[in-house]
């Protein structure tokens, strides 16, 4: 486990990713601007599923659902008023009930019955999205969705229609949603997350409450899922059912699994080489899924603990020398 | 009534779809321990093979067929031996990943060689027309879909009851430390079960064809058909999978008479309730 106090040349690092992130819609066009936020999106959601994965141990194939949970509700406030706080905050509301109460039952099983029960969850989620058309607007979605002003009456009103206005309202949630996660996963639920995935046993030996422990981790996954999806519908205009499919489920297993699942960073690090690799591909060739599909296969079998990997062990190797204690193997 | 009955034959013959995928999804959970993300797409290319070997090559059906099946344990043993091979020891989720790596490069695999459109080979003459089953016509063909889907089910219960390699394999799945120890090749063992498996979604993918065309989607959609099988049957229960996938089959075709607004929705619910209820599967001894 890494410490919380970071040295000087990552925070430096931080400091000059963030000032890049608020000074891009003066240097680059709008292209640049609408890949990042998707990476930010994608980052938001790949920490939420690692909060239950990486630090839980609980391998879930369903987040796609409370994304989609997220997208829709925002998407239906929206439409009835246009007041993004509502709609974000009402998205991540319903996507965090809905992590509850499916989390209550999906909780009651670990490892493989638990990959497949959440599956089964997301494609309910799915098949609803896509039946019933009154509500959701069948396969053909929602559509119109209003980028609306952010709006708390008699306090604020702004107008974020341009693109990059919402790219600062993107950023923003996305920086916070970032720091609030390396709070929780460095605080007392943090380690006792952790100390559950290590040790079911010996976790309940020590007094803790796993299955409410490892309730609240999937509750905050799916809040942290709404989250991202109630980003998305403000900036595309439209909602539809592949969002709430299982190969959505796979997008944030995939970018953790790049990036390494037991380093902190790991899914933002592949949150970005997810776009990056699909950026660069699509370039060349229409097959950019074929490519996607041989990196991956070369990770796994090159780097079976994600790219972020070089980086821990080399610093816990570093760190190892000079104080002489074994640091605890992941 | 005759709705009930013709809708019943025509569930039967989905059902021996599902039947052939998840029974390879089965033997491989049962005895390797690894979910085979990719074994739909296992399914899409042999569909594609049949449709090269009988549609365009114009070779004569079972020999197609055969083909596709062999090409389809080709792939098997390449994805076995190559690349899942060296990383049993790691992580569970690592072999899921490198499995959703194989149906990225197939899915697009198939779209480079094949193009993007989806592909129908011509009936085969002799199984082209219906039988009258309460006064409506039943194609041949769903007729030859259940006896080849019932005949694959009769040999694999021969070969794991009946013989000596079966008992090997049975013995493996078990406990492949002990077998091992009393001289049993597991990695041989491995391979064997891998291709087996994957020549039996190539052969469901390979008769589908001139009935349920090949599609460059059809493998992310029947995976998640056979998950939702294997789970009902139970994870690894060869039996289980056999009468949960006549049960899916059969509902689904009535679901699509009856409610087929709500067909995928009261599946999915099911396959819920099983694992919260009897996670070990409905037909667990």
């Amino acid at each position: 486990m890494t410490t919380p106090r970071a040295s000087a040349a990552t925070v430096i690092a931080l400091v000059a990713i963030v000032a890049a992130l608020f000074v891009l819609p003066w240097i680059a066009g709008r292209y640049p601007i609408y890949l990042v936020m998707h990476i930010l999106i994608l980052a938001v959601f790949s920490l939420g599923f690692n909060l239950l994965f990486g630090y839980t141990g609980l391998l879930s194939f369903g987040q796609a659902g409370f994304f989609a949970v997220g997208a829709y509700g925002c998407a239906k406030i929206l439409l009835v008023v246009p007041n993004l706080v509502l709609g974000i905050a009402g998205g991540v509301a319903l996507a965090g009930i809905a992590a509850l109460l499916l989390g209550a039952l999906s909780v009651r099983h670990t490892r493989i019955y638990f990959s497949m029960l959440t599956l089964a969850f997301g494609m309910v989620i799915y098949s609803i999205a896509w039946k019933w058309r009154d509500f959701t607007g069948g396969d053909d979605g929602l559509v119109g969705i209003p980028r609306a002003a952010l709006e708390i009456p008699g306090l604020l009103s702004i107008s974020v229609s341009a693109i990059e206005r919402y790219y600062y309202v993107v950023v923003v949630i996305a920086l916070v949603a970032i720091f609030v996660m390396h709070r929780l996963v460095h605080s007392p639920l943090g380690l006792a997350l952790q100390a559950i995935r290590d040790s079911e046993t010996r976790a309940a030996f020590a007094g803790l409450a796993v299955r409410k422990y490892r309730l609240v981790a999937f509750t905050i996954a799916g809040v942290y899922a709404g989250l991202a999806g109630a980003l998305l519908p403000p900036l595309e205009n439209t909602v539809t059912p592949p969002i709430a499919h299982w190969t959505t489920s796979a997008e944030p297993v995939l970018a953790t699994l790049l990036g390494g699942i037991h380093s902190f960073a790991g899914p933002i690090v592949g949150s970005v080489l997810f776009f990056v690799i699909k950026d660069v591909i699509v370039r060349f060739t229409e097959y950019w899924l074929i490519w996607f599909g041989v990196i991956v296969v070369a990770l796994v079998m090159g780097f079976p603990e994600g790219v972020m990997s070089v980086f821990t062990r080399r610093r816990r190797s570093a760190r190892r020398q000079p104080a002489g204690t074994a640091s605890q193997s992941t | 009534m005759e709705n009930i009955v013709f809708q019943g034959c025509v569930g039967l013959s989905l059902a021996m779809y599902l039947w052939l995928i998840s029974a390879g999804l089965t033997i491989i959970f049962g005895v390797l321990r690894i979910v085979n993300f990719a074994h739909g797409s296992l399914f899409m290319v042999g569909a594609y093979l049949a449709y090269t070997f009988y549609g365009q090559i114009a070779l004569p059906f079972w020999l197609a067929i055969l083909l596709s099946v062999a090409g389809t344990g080709v792939l098997g043993l390449i994805m076995e031996r190559g690349f899942l091979k060296r990383i049993y020891g790691v992580d569970e989720a690592y072999q899921l990943l490198l499995t959703f790596g194989f149906i990225l490069i197939l899915d697009d695999a198939v779209k480079m060689i094949w193009g993007g459109v989806f592909k129908i080979p011509p009936m085969p003459e002799f199984l082209d027309g219906a039988w009258m089953i309460v006064g409506r016509p039943f194609p041949i063909y769903n007729v030859f879909v259940i006896a080849v889907g019932v005949l694959v089910a009769i040999v694999l219960w021969f070969v794991f009851e009946k013989t000596w390699w079966g008992r090997i394999v049975r013995a493996t799945a078990a406990d492949r430390e002990m077998a091992s120890a009393i001289g049993v090749r597991v990695p041989r063992v491995f391979s064997g079960v891998f291709v087996a498996g994957a020549m039996l979604a190539g052969l469901g993918g390979a008769i589908g064809t001139p009935v349920r065309v090949a599609a460059p989607g059809i493998g992310t959609a029947m995976i998640i058909q056979a998950f939702i099988i294997t789970v009902i049957g139970g994870l690894g229960n060869l039996k289980g999978a056999f009468v949960s996938s006549l049960i899916v089959g059969v509902l689904s075709a009535y679901g699509t008479l009856f409610f087929p607004v709500f067909e995928l929705f009261f599946i999915f619910i099911i396959m819920v309730v099983v694992l919260l209820v009897r996670p070990q599967g409905l037909f667990a001894r």
